[in-house]
């Protein structure tokens, strides 16, 4: 099963309505509520990172019926350098994303520890790259 | 654990959305203003005690399986908060209490910290 999403860069009160989204077809599915625990923190972290730092973007989600693997593609500034954007704490986030209670420069690091396999990848200038697989047995 | 009519009583608070049953029970707390320390709890059971009144505490909830969320200081769940947690049939209980009362209240009557 295939869904295409789109994420609107700098639009708050929209962040997460594609990883809600996401979480019904997971339920509807059966899945394990923690395997979709896991599943919708790590979209929604990804998410929200689109709509924060992106102009726009996509979800392209491919459920099969051993795993989820979610693309999410952006149009924006990039990550420079993707090595100091995994680290805890390191943030680029403007005054208005913390004020969403978001910024703290945790989301790359809670995305791979909710992702059984995460691959990322950036041009400055041009965009962001995220892949997320997560499996259901 | 403690009740939502404990929650509510002891603090003098109000469930403006919810589930209407009120003999739920709670067994853990969770303080914050930051969702992205919420997003790396991996607790059931759990009462999100918020200052933070924006969508995004309840989409936080909603991917985070946060069934009851506290707001203190007085800060007041817009409509389309309340709309997204119905929805989600996530409990809303506004408070005027300070984050640090209400948590002081909250453990006497049992509710137990995450860590």
């Amino acid at each position: 099963m295939e869904f295409k999403f789109e994420i609107e860069g700098g639009n708050f009160s929209k962040a997460g309505s594609a990883s809600s989204e996401v979480k019904k077809i997971l339920k509807q599915l059966n899945v394990n509520p923690k395997i979709i625990k896991r599943t919708v923190v790590s979209l929604y972290e990804a998410e929200v990172n689109v709509v924060a730092h992106a102009f726009e973007g996509n979800m392209n989600v491919d459920i099969d019926t051993d795993k989820i693997v979610v693309k999410i593609e952006d149009r924006g500034p990039g990550i420079p350098d993707i090595d100091q954007a995994m680290q805890e704490g390191y943030s680029t986030a403007t005054p208005q994303v913390r004020e969403m209670g978001f910024g703290a420069g945790m989301g790359l690091p809670n995305i791979k520890r909710n992702s059984d396999k995460m691959n990322i990848t950036s041009k400055v200038d041009v965009g962001t790259e995220l892949e997320i697989i997560n499996y259901f047995g | 654990m403690v009740k939502v009519v404990d929650v509510v009583d002891k603090l003098n608070a109000r469930v403006i959305c919810g589930s209407g049953d009120m003999n739920q029970e709670i067994q853990f707390g969770f303080a914050s203003d930051l969702m992205s320390d919420v997003l790396t709890i991996d607790t059931e059971n759990l009462l999100l005690i918020t200052g933070l009144n924006n969508l995004q505490t309840i989409r936080t909830s909603e991917m985070s399986d946060i069934s009851f969320i506290l707001f203190v200081r007085d800060k007041k769940a817009t409509v389309e908060m309340k709309e997204l947690a119905c929805e989600n049939e996530i409990t809303l209980i506004e408070c005027s209490h300070s984050m640090f009362r209400a948590c002081s209240i909250l453990n006497e009557i049992g509710l137990q910290p995450v860590y």
